[in-house]
């Protein structure tokens, strides 16, 4: 709990509108997307500058108080929540663009920017922000770099940290640092890249120097449907060995298909097995060419359908489907769990084979919607916290999926972060060595430990540190007739 | 029978609250996280405080009852959510819980009850705008606004500005059935509304003529009174039900359609068949309910052209609440002549939903504010837009910045043009 002359400090520093305490309110702060893990700040703080943020970070730091930063929310990973409570800073409220500067491709923004607003701001111009996570209409430029966000487009164009020339932090030990500059090379270390998915455990982030890129001249779309996600995949593995490299491709399975027509209704075919969305963007003449490619590529592997998007508002519905998918995740399930794994791509047939077995075995819905080309996978596993027994079936499938993944050569985490979500998992990848050193880089920034703790490492048993979930609160059902 | 903080009747949709998977897809799209970039001020935000009030972790206290009445009910968080969260109806259900067990401030109190006892009633909305119309014309309304008096007292002051000219103070009288010119199409019942019968009568006048022309026979029946949309917003889902049941009523002489020309009352006279769960005839009206821009778009209208550059302004509850969007944007493009500049974020809400503008100045203001600076990027100087609280507020807001603009309902503007 934090003490009445901490709230007034508080409130003096970001305005007494830029604190909430009450119950209600921090109640609201306790999860992000992933609402498995809870846990609320004592109070929240919504600052309008980067002084306000140092102020705030500083105040902490002597009163020996966690700070937990916060987007908008949108991640998958617990790591907008705070376990042990705290100080939550929002920076919803820093919502400036300092400059846009398209002469050097560059922009430079308030962490509380919406990364598709930013696109908007700019796409007349002839330019966009590459990074394009599904969540992109709502979430933050700022969480953008603590996740090191990825997105369909990342196959091409690279992920989150592909995209930062420079960033304003400031630091668990409440210094204010510039990190990079406008050129795209770095002198001496490269903080910018530690910087970036450190998933607010080294800082907060309080301007965010970005490239800009120049809009292709043409983009094609093509939906490509077909009766298997494995002959999707294998079409996937196809169209890379082709030499081919798409702006993004995109898988999604049946149930995904099933989700996306009733809550978004974007025209996909539904009932069918898996679709493909391909895109290829770049000069007019050479996307032709590849586009034919494909096209004999999807008919090779049996597709039952190909549709090439004719226009713009087609390519938009099409896109909406996929993006909007995580929120109509709701049209299948009350509750789920959600891993990020990537598999080399070879294996994507494989993999799925495998992460449907296991689900079969618990008895499980798992749906697919997966980032083909970079093989990385996103089963969401469904299950209903109110059927007695499912959680535990849902945590033990959800076990066994990563592990199947990580035995196949693949990785914890693709794009989404470690959070709470996956710290424990990080051991399944890093050696005891590499974790220390991670620690060690931690403490350089955050000497005390105040910095969104109990995310992204694994704690030390040593320290009696576990991170259990909590599980999900239930509405009760009957009970009241 | 009590579920957390909850108890029966109209106990918020527990289906409605498990879809919400907490995405936050809504976030941007409301006009109160756009403000106030709270999480508790956020449709997500406040879907979990209800969740947590139905599992008995909050109680309806006063900064839970805060957090929902600051809500303007615009909806634009259920055209965002691909989970189809219900929320319109989660929130009514809601305050109905607040107005049974929560804790509002008196002032609050005090102003929805003399609003709400006010409007729905016509010979006491009458009485009051006789007084109103010789304030007016007496030149009293100059010598107020003129002499700065209205600052001390805000309240009083928002909703003297919201006060159109009124011609006068006297109801014009429709008659009971307008038979339909040239080829009939159907029957249509017009519903007259509150607001729209007293502070734009011609509205609902040139209504009626349009169906006309547009082969409709229409009927207006003398008996019918509110719809009940305002007090389903507050929360007094008992009043706006014995509303609703007498609407029903006076319509039941066989209409093929019920025609509304105002947003707030469609939207609620579609959600009947919700409210009167169990009454056939509560559906199968709600499955009659039209907005005037539905029937018009694609009818025989004689018009000419007209030289005007014009912009529009999507009302929540024909966007959000009905899914209309393309129909009133068709109609206008029919006046040869016009042209139709699109406004950035045209259904964003512009601060009047229903009584709000009343009820949360602060909020209500800024919203104007944005939507002003808007419809100034357009250069349009026509503005339209298909419900009479929109066209109040947005008047005022362009009035109080020095924006010479006019604020029309559709139907006016296309009366313009009429060339019969």
């Amino acid at each position: 709990m934090l003490t009445p002359e901490f709230l007034r400090e508080l409130a003096r520093i970001v305005g007494p509108a830029g604190v909430v305490a009450t119950p209600e309110g921090r109640l609201t702060y306790e999860c992000d997307m992933h609402t498995f893990y809870k846990g609320a700040p004592d109070a929240v703080a919504l600052p309008t500058s980067a002084e306000q943020v140092g102020e705030v970070v500083r105040l902490c730091l002597r009163e020996g108080i966690p700070v937990v930063p916060r987007g908008s929310g949108t991640g998958v990973i617990g790591g907008a929540m705070a376990p042990r409570g705290g100080v939550m800073v929002s920076t919803t409220r820093m919502t400036r663009t300092f400059e846009v500067d398209l002469l050097n491709r560059c922009a430079t923004v308030e962490p509380g920017v919406i990364n598709l607003q930013l696109t908007h701001a700019v796409k007349d111009r002839g330019y966009f922000f590459a990074p394009d996570p599904s969540s992109q209409m709502v979430c933050s430029i700022g969480g953008n770099c603590a996740t090191n966000a990825g997105g369909p487009h990342c196959l091409k164009y690279g992920i989150t940290v592909n995209h930062v020339l420079g960033l304003q932090v400031v630091t668990g030990a409440g210094e204010l640092l510039w990190l990079g500059s406008k050129a795209r090379e770095r002198v001496g270390y490269d903080l910018t890249g530690v910087m970036v998915g450190s998933e607010g455990t080294l800082g907060i982030v309080t301007a965010v120097r970005v490239r800009l890129l120049h809009l292709p001249e043409a983009v094609k779309t093509i939906l490509a449907v077909f009766s298997s996600v494995e002959d999707a995949s294998e079409t996937v593995s196809a169209i890379i060995a082709a030499g081919i490299i798409a702006a993004a491709l995109e898988c999604l399975d049946e149930p995904a298909i099933r989700a996306v027509e009733e809550g978004i209704g974007a025209g996909y075919p539904k009932g069918a097995g898996a679709v493909l969305l391909i895109e290829l963007d770049g000069p007019r003449a050479e996307i032709e060419a590849q586009a034919e490619k494909i096209v004999e590529i999807c008919r090779s592997h049996l597709a039952l359908e190909i549709r090439v998007a004719q226009d713009e508002a087609e390519r938009e519905l099409l896109w909406k489907g996929r993006k909007g998918f995580a929120g109509a995740i709701g049209r299948l399930t009350r509750n789920w769990l959600l891993q990020d794994a990537v598999v080399p791509r070879s294996k994507l047939p494989q993999a799925i084979r495998a992460l449907n077995a296991i689900s079969a075995r618990h008895r499980l819905l798992v749906a697919h919607v997966f980032h083909a080309g970079d093989g990385n996978l996103h089963p969401i596993i469904c299950y209903d916290a109110e059927q007695p027994g499912e959680l535990e079936r849902a945590m033990q499938a959800n076990e066994e999926l990563l592990r199947a993944c990580i035995a196949m050569g693949g990785s914890v985490t693709g794009e989404h972060g470690v959070g709470v979500d996956k710290a424990a998992n990080l051991r399944l990848q890093y050696g005891e060595a590499d974790l220390a050193f991670m620690a060690r880089l931690r403490q350089v920034f955050d000497p005390t430990g105040i910095m969104n703790p109990g995310k992204l490492l694994p704690s030390h048993p040593a320290c009696g540190e576990t991170l259990s979930a909590v599980p999900p609160q239930s509405l009760p059902q009957g009970a009241w007739v | 029978m009590k579920l957390g903080a909850f108890d029966l009747p109209d106990l918020p949709d527990l289906d409605g609250i498990r879809a919400c998977v907490h995405c936050g897809i809504c976030l941007p799209q409301c006009p109160t996280y756009r403000v106030l970039g709270e999480e508790m001020d956020s449709p997500r935000g406040r879907i979990y405080l209800i969740r947590a009030a139905a599992e008995g972790r909050v109680g309806i206290t006063e900064t839970f009852t805060h957090h929902l009445d600051l809500c303007l009910g615009c909806r634009a968080c259920e055209t965002a959510c691909p989970s189809g969260v219900p929320f319109g109806r989660l929130l009514e259900q809601t305050r109905g819980q607040i107005e049974r067990h929560g804790h509002r401030r008196l002032s609050h109190r005090f102003l929805a009850g003399l609003t709400l006892g006010l409007f729905p009633y016509p010979g006491r909305l009458a009485r009051l705008l006789a007084i109103v119309a010789l304030y007016q014309h007496s030149g009293l309304q100059r010598l107020v606004r003129a002499s700065g008096l209205l600052r001390l007292a805000p309240r009083l002051a928002a909703m003297e500005g919201l006060l159109p000219p009124l011609g006068s103070w006297r109801a014009r009288e429709l008659p009971e059935l307008v038979q339909a010119t040239g080829r009939r199409r159907g029957r249509a019942g017009l519903v007259l509304g509150c607001v729209q019968r007293y502070f734009f009568p011609r509205v609902n006048e040139l209504t009626a003529r349009l169906l006309s022309l547009a082969g409709y026979e229409v009927l207006i029946p003398r008996d019918q009174e509110c719809c009940g949309a305002l007090h389903l917003h507050a929360g007094r889902l008992d009043q706006a039900r014995r509303f609703a049941r007498g609407l029903i009523a006076a319509f039941d002489g066989g209409v093929d359609l019920v025609v509304a020309n105002a947003a707030g009352c469609g939207s609620a006279m579609r959600e009947y068949g919700h409210w009167l769960d169990g009454d056939p005839r509560a559906r199968q009206f709600s499955l009659r309910v039209r907005d005037i821009s539905e029937l018009l778009a694609d009818a025989e209208l004689p018009l000419r052209p007209m030289e005007v550059t014009a912009t529009y302004h999507d009302p929540c509850h024909l966007a959000h609440g009905q899914r209309i969007r393309r129909e009133p944007r068709a109609l206008l493009n029919r006046i040869p002549g016009l042209t139709l500049v699109e406004l950035a974020e045209s259904d964003l809400c512009c601060g009047s939903a229903g009584i709000y503008n009343l009820l949360e100045r602060e909020m209500a203001e800024r919203l104007l504010e944005l939507k002003v600076s808007r419809i100034a990027e357009t250069g349009a100087r026509t503005v339209v837009t298909g419900n009479p609280g929109c066209v109040l507020q947005i008047a005022r807001g362009c009035r109080e910045r020095g924006l010479a603009v006019e604020v029309l309902h559709p139907v006016e503007l296309l009366a313009r043009a009429l060339s019969y």
